[in-house]
């Protein structure tokens, strides 16, 4: 072992982090892109295809701080400004909804592309996800968030990942009781932090030394401890009975968008978690997440933001989801990745005119052939064989 | 991808402890709870130690990984010391209960008024997130140097002006000529929920979250009276 500095000579390997995708995955990948984006196509979403790389400004706004750190950034040397390779994609969907299209009628986009990441999300996540999603934008109501959900879980459903939890929240119940106790932005931050945690034993210091009525308190307080099924939103009924109006207002949204999947989707199991605040900086609504048994991450993920328009010059109601398209293709074994069990026909090299004609119609019908290379006796996976019978090329059994 | 994150049994818990006194302190709570290791696991060589409930298992891992584990997936829920927490950092777990076992102090210590001294400080200590953060927030400029163990030596000899270390006693300090001088936190430890699991496997770790504040209700109880 060597315990000099690490070589830089003939190693060959990649940057931490970053993965690529060999043979047969890739083509599992590519299969799964191309259902998902026909099943896209099926509920009428356009796909779009950003640019790699744009303008800081355009990737961060109204995103928040996470984001940034997550960018790679460089300077444009024909502009002198900063660039920065996306980490997500929503925000370009956004820019173009708002700034590009400026439809009045709701939008319905979808995307699939590389992004990069410079911190990797969560443990043993790559820093190059394929991220595939949709956005609809336009409607401000609960329908956008169930059949966003819906297609979130139809996505799953064609990956072939059978059984789902989804897990259900609404960032406006944290924001209306913290506008309600009028807390600063300090106490906010540090009360989010704790929340996200479920730390109650922070969210309790945090909260004791904040001067707001008891009732504020123990409001803010439970929201560490509503999560669980369905009991949770009637318990949350009772706990916060005597929350301001956009509070209520969220909880019967929440309510709405449960009641209508249960009815939708009623073989997905249902959890909800009124603490969970993951992109508490731009989401404005019902947030969402797809666990799957046994992987201890979400595999599919999105929410409302309503905002991002705006600083592109229009608001607009905005919900969406997104998703890694190689996790996808990890976890779900039989669905639209599965090889097709079509097999590999051999095919001695040749000119002769009947054997270039074989070849040629046996492709257009759908048929995988491979030349065999002079001095080759086989292809690696061959079943049947092209061969000359009596002046007639045919397909035989090897 | 995280294959980590398969713990084997689906439907069954896995919760990591570490040996010493959050073991030592925790066996009561979990007994109190209804969960009973099958063998002692302070004596066993037993990485992973089954229990009295069939779906519930015991891994046996350092204090430090203990985060680590649980955020990964490898236990759906642990029991780690709120410095370990601080220093493991992030956004990655659930820890919704103390279990007030383990109470120490998180403290600065050194020679009397050496946090005083004028110039960059130089700072020993195994928590360098902690340390670093903790000077950062307040502006000051120190130098790190990361220890495993014995920091009170560092001063002593002169490698450090100050360390950062668990206080509980105070006694290791005084009988090196330091003392306790600023308090960073107070300590204890926490049972750590993986954020998956909490929002699948919910119908088994509510009830034993609530079985465990119960528990450690009464022990608060009981050492009050």
């Amino acid at each position: 072992m060597n315990y000099g500095p690490f070589s830089k000579e003939n190693r060959w390997l990649l940057p931490e982090g970053v993965e690529e995708v060999l043979p047969p995955d890739a083509a599992r990948v590519e299969r799964l892109r191309r259902a998902l984006l026909d099943a896209f196509d099926g509920w009428g979403y356009e796909l779009v295809m950003p640019p790699t790389i744009e303008f800081l400004e355009s990737l961060l706004t109204g995103a928040g701080h996470d984001l940034d750190l997550q960018t790679f950034k460089l300077t444009d040397q024909l502009s002198g400004r900063m660039m920065g390779v996306r980490a997500d994609m929503t925000p370009q969907a956004a820019r173009i909804d708002a700034h590009k299209l400026r439809r009045e009628s709701p939008t319905r986009l979808c995307y699939i592309g590389t992004v990069l990441q410079s911190r990797p999300e969560g443990p043993a996540t790559s820093r190059n996800p394929i991220q595939i999603g949709c956005e609809l934008f336009g409607h401000a109501g609960v329908e956008a968030d169930i059949e966003v959900v819906s297609l979130m879980l139809e996505t799953l459903r064609v990956a072939g990942i059978g059984t789902c939890h989804l897990d259900l929240g609404h960032v406006g119940i944290f924001r209306g009781l913290a506008a309600d106790a009028g807390l600063n932005a300090d106490a906010e931050n540090r009360l989010w932090d704790a929340l996200q945690r479920k730390a109650v034993t922070e969210i309790d210091e945090i909260l004791g030394a904040l001067e707001i009525s008891a009732v504020q308190r123990r409001m803010l307080r439970s929201l560490a401890e509503l999560s669980g099924g369905v009991e949770v939103l009637d318990e949350a009924n009772r706990v916060l009975a005597e929350a301001p109006e956009t509070v209520q207002e969220a909880m019967r949204a929440l309510w709405s968008i449960a009641t209508s999947l249960e009815r939708r989707q009623p073989e997905v199991a249902l959890h909800f978690d009124l603490g969970e605040l993951r992109g508490y900086a731009y989401h404005t609504g019902a947030v969402f997440a797809a666990f799957v048994p046994g992987h201890g991450e979400e595999v599919a993920r999105g929410g409302r933001y309503d905002q991002i328009g705006r600083v592109f010059g229009r608001p607009r109601p905005a919900t969406g989801f997104s998703a890694d398209l190689k996790t996808l293709m990890v976890l779900g074994e039989t669905g639209a990745a599965a090889a097709p069990t079509q097999g590999v026909i051999q095919a001695p090299w040749g000119d002769d005119a009947g054997l270039l004609n074989a070849v040629r119609a046996l492709r257009d019908a759908g048929e995988r052939v491979v030349w065999l290379m002079p001095g080759q006796s086989s292809v690696a996976g061959a079943d049947r064989e092209l061969i000359q019978q009596q002046g007639q090329w045919r397909v035989e059994p090897l | 991808m995280s294959e980590a994150a398969a713990n084997g049994e689906s439907h069954g818990l896995t919760i990591a402890l570490s040996k010493g006194r959050i073991l030592e302190q925790t066996l009561p709570l979990l007994a109190a709870a209804g969960i009973e290791p099958a063998e002692p696991p302070e004596s066993s060589r037993k990485l992973v130690v089954p229990t009295n409930l069939a779906g519930v298992r015991l891994v046996i891992v350092r204090a430090s990984d203990v985060p680590t584990y649980v955020e990964h997936g490898g236990a759906d829920l642990g029991v780690a010391g709120k410095d370990v927490l601080m220093e493991h950092g992030g956004q990655g777990l659930y820890e919704p209960l103390d279990l007030n076992i383990a109470r120490c102090r998180l403290m600065v210590a050194g020679e009397p008024g050496a946090d005083r001294r004028p110039g960059q400080l130089r700072v020993a200590t195994k928590f360098v997130n902690i340390t670093r953060r903790y000077y950062a927030e307040q502006g000051r400029q120190v130098e790190l140097i990361k220890l495993y163990g014995s920091m009170e030596l560092a001063p002593l000899v002169g490698m450090a002006d100050l360390i950062v270390d668990l206080v509980d006693t105070g006694n290791t300090l005084r009988a090196n000529g330091l003392e306790p001088l600023e308090t960073i936190a107070w300590i204890s430890s926490r049972l750590v929920v993986n954020k998956a699991s909490m929002k699948m496997k919910h119908r088994a770790i509510r009830p034993l979250l609530e079985r465990l504040r119960e528990a450690v209700g009464d022990e608060a109880a009981a050492a009050q009276a």
